[in-house]
């Protein structure tokens, strides 16, 4: 889909086909780009985030999903029908039923009381007083509104106003929510407080929701899959891991640089999977010693017959087991170690690795079985962001002192 | 000098051909107005001074204390007026101009309603309307700058003498604030309002009577104040047309070089002035949240 501002649309969009550049383009026919060939699908029931600072578009693509902005080629599939070729009258229908907005700045009539506000999408679509004001107050309740039905917005400060703004669109019942910055005019306290609020009605109502922001962190908080533009491109497309580990170009990768990645880097990516395990009833001391050689280590985890994960042992152990003719590593198994799931953050298992010197296991939440082992070291460079090289350089210097 | 362009002369065949062709609608406006002022008098008239009075009076006093009529700082806020209505009322009585004040009053009420009548609904065409409203504007223009007195002259032509063409005229030269703050309110709604309402799938009806015209509402009041005030200051104007009111009787002070009887009339319309626009300012006022 590619959305044009100007005059001379079709000669922008023909030479935006030809390949030429956003700038030229401006120069030459006196047009904007401000959505170029932007394809993305959004699953039902996630929350897509569409992530770019001013001027990339985010705001100009989102109001393409409403028509709000006509685009000026390319479709908007709702379901199965296609938005972009409805008559004004489907139109008006899809707006009022299927699809529901709330605006950085609320929008929001300073003459009607916060119930009439939030009914405002019901009454627009001709529903009686009482059906409409029932809803409301249902809508206004989810958002923790209730006793301010008959305020005026002005008596409200802006994150209140955004939760009426909310409401609003919860009211209508809609299977779509289209939030364009809608909390990036709040204070950052208040901001805090609005996306898990959000992520909570969300894990209650289910929506599918299209959140805008400038803002990273908050992209990286509340979105399940985040889409991220510059200049009317999208760059990438993934999950907040995904474009952090492993970002699509150089503007993206300039862009997650600063992020907090400690909250977002899970167990799953810094695991390293299968490693050599210790059958509890299978491996004896000697076979631990065996597998241990050949892995190069000195500590190895240990599994029972049912895959669950039991604990480690460590080869000063097995050589003394071995000489004793121990048939089991029964003795010298260490059982209190920690153990996390895959999806923990690197801030959720950094505590856990002090006081030992295990790596963490990461196992199934179903079943215990062993998936992975996230080393120390492994947290330490990914906390720091050191490279590997650098941390053995601060350790030696840290031995010469 | 000799004339070399005669645009009177186009001005007046033209007229005179409205006139022929249109003299049923002509005095079928007439018949309306009239019916409607008499009517409007007899009714004013027949209410005894002493209501009217009181009745006004609580008027200016809820204008200014509305929300908190009974508490103390209501009453600071709206005694002042209302004391002023009261003496301002008995000294029209007093000087025997009662009868013309409320002549004067149903004039400039009758020529208000007809200006908002036209007034508003062009107001909106023209912000709705880009090419509306550059056509309107400079006739607009036209009608705030072409001297009063000149409209007197084809309100007369259509329907002679009397309070018709007093009313026509008044009606012409107060207009224009009433389309000029509609259109300005209107344009001056926020659009993000504007957006908010048609994301939510509301139509251009939708939009404007639920969105525009509420929130443009201070100003359009703003606007019928304006109209009021115009009305006012024309009625010695329409006077010279026969119209009746305190305008005729400072028309007659004119006339009879009378000074005693042109400062009493003229006085009447400063109190009737003061109290319209002060009471329709502060519902005016009030009505933005």
């Amino acid at each position: 889909m590619t959305l044009i501002f100007g005059k001379k649309k079709q000669e922008a969009l023909a030479l935006l086909k030809k390949g030429v550049s956003k700038n030229d383009i401006l120069k030459k026919t006196k047009c904007t780009v401000g959505v170029n060939k932007a394809n993305f699908e959004i699953e039902e029931g996630e929350i897509f985030v569409i992530m770019g600072l001013s001027g990339s578009g985010k705001s100009s693509l989102i109001r393409c999903l409403n028509r709000l902005n006509e685009p000026t080629s390319g479709k908007v599939f709702f379901k199965d029908y296609d938005i972009t070729r409805e008559s004004n009258k489907q139109l008006l229908q899809t707006r009022r039923t299927e699809l529901s907005m709330v605006f950085q700045k609320f929008g929001l009539l300073p003459h009607r009381t916060i119930l009439e506000n939030a009914a405002f999408g019901l009454e627009i679509r001709g529903e009686s007083k009482e059906m409409r004001e029932e809803k409301a107050r249902e809508a206004l309740k989810t958002v923790g509104l209730e006793g301010y039905e008959q305020q005026y917005p002005s008596e409200m400060s802006g994150g209140m106003q955004q939760r009426v703004g909310l409401a609003r669109a919860l009211a209508n019942n809609s299977s779509v929510l289209l939030m364009d910055e809608a909390f990036s005019a709040l204070d950052p306290l208040i901001k805090s407080d609005m996306q898990d609020e959000l992520l909570q009605i969300q894990n209650k109502l289910h929506k599918t929701i299209v959140f805008i922001t400038h803002d990273l962190d908050e992209a990286m908080k509340v979105g399940d899959r985040i889409a991220i533009m510059k200049d009317g491109v999208i760059e990438q497309i993934g999950t907040a891991e995904e474009i952090l580990t492993d970002p699509a170009s150089d503007y993206v990768k300039a862009f997650v640089e600063k992020v907090d990645r400690k909250t977002i880097i899970t167990a799953e990516t810094l695991m390293f999977k299968k490693p050599t395990l210790i059958q509890y009833k299978k491996d004896g001391p000697k076979g631990a010693l065996r597998k241990m050689r050949s892995a190069g280590v000195d500590v190895l985890p240990v599994e029972d017959q049912d895959m669950k994960f039991l604990g480690y042992v460590w080869l000063e152990d097995m050589l003394k087991l071995e000489k004793d003719k121990e048939q089991t590593v029964k003795k010298a198994l260490y059982t209190d170690v920690p153990s996390v799931y895959k999806h923990y953050t690197v801030e959720d298992m950094l505590p856990l690795i002090t006081g030992h010197h295990y790596p963490l296991a990461v196992v199934d939440e179903e079943g215990g079985k062993l998936l992975g082992l996230v080393t120390q070291t492994s947290l330490i460079i990914e906390s720091t962001r050191f490279e590997n090289e650098e941390v053995d350089r601060l350790i030696e210097k840290a031995n010469d002192l | 000098m000799d004339k070399i362009i005669n645009i009177g002369q186009y001005i007046e065949s033209g007229i005179d051909s409205l006139e022929e062709n249109f003299s049923f609608l002509w005095s079928s406006i007439d018949n309306g107005i009239s019916w409607t002022v008499e009517n409007l008098n007899d009714l004013f008239l027949s209410i005894p001074f002493i209501v009217i009075l009181i009745l006004v009076a609580m008027a200016a006093y809820y204008a200014y204390a509305r929300g908190r009529l009974f508490t103390w700082e209501g009453f600071k806020k709206g005694i002042g007026l209302t004391v002023f209505v009261i003496l301002g009322f008995l000294l029209i009585y007093g000087m025997g101009y009662w009868k013309e004040a409320i002549e004067t009053t149903t004039l400039v009420l009758v020529s208000t309603l007809i200006a908002l009548i036209l007034g508003i609904p062009f107001g909106i065409l023209s912000a709705k309307n880009n090419t509306a409203n550059a056509i309107i504007r400079p006739i607009l223009d036209f009608m705030q700058t072409m001297p009063a007195f000149v409209y007197l002259i084809p309100a007369i032509f259509f329907f002679s003498v009397g309070n018709t063409p007093g009313v026509i005229a008044t009606v012409i030269f107060s207009l224009p604030p009433a389309v000029r703050l509609t259109n300005l309110g209107i344009r001056n709604v926020q659009p993000d309002v504007i957006e908010a309402g048609r994301a939510f799938g509301a139509n251009e009806n939708q939009i404007l009577f639920k969105i525009q015209l509420p929130l443009a509402m201070p100003t359009i009041l703003a606007g019928i104040n304006q109209v009021i005030l115009l009305a006012l200051s024309m009625v010695v104007i329409a006077s010279m047309v026969g119209a009746r009111g305190l305008g005729s009787v400072v028309y007659q002070g004119i006339q009879q070089n009378d000074i005693a009887k042109g400062f009493e009339s003229g006085l009447g319309i400063v109190v009737l002035a003061i109290v319209l626009d002060r009471i329709t300012q502060a519902l005016a006022n009030k009505n933005k949240k």
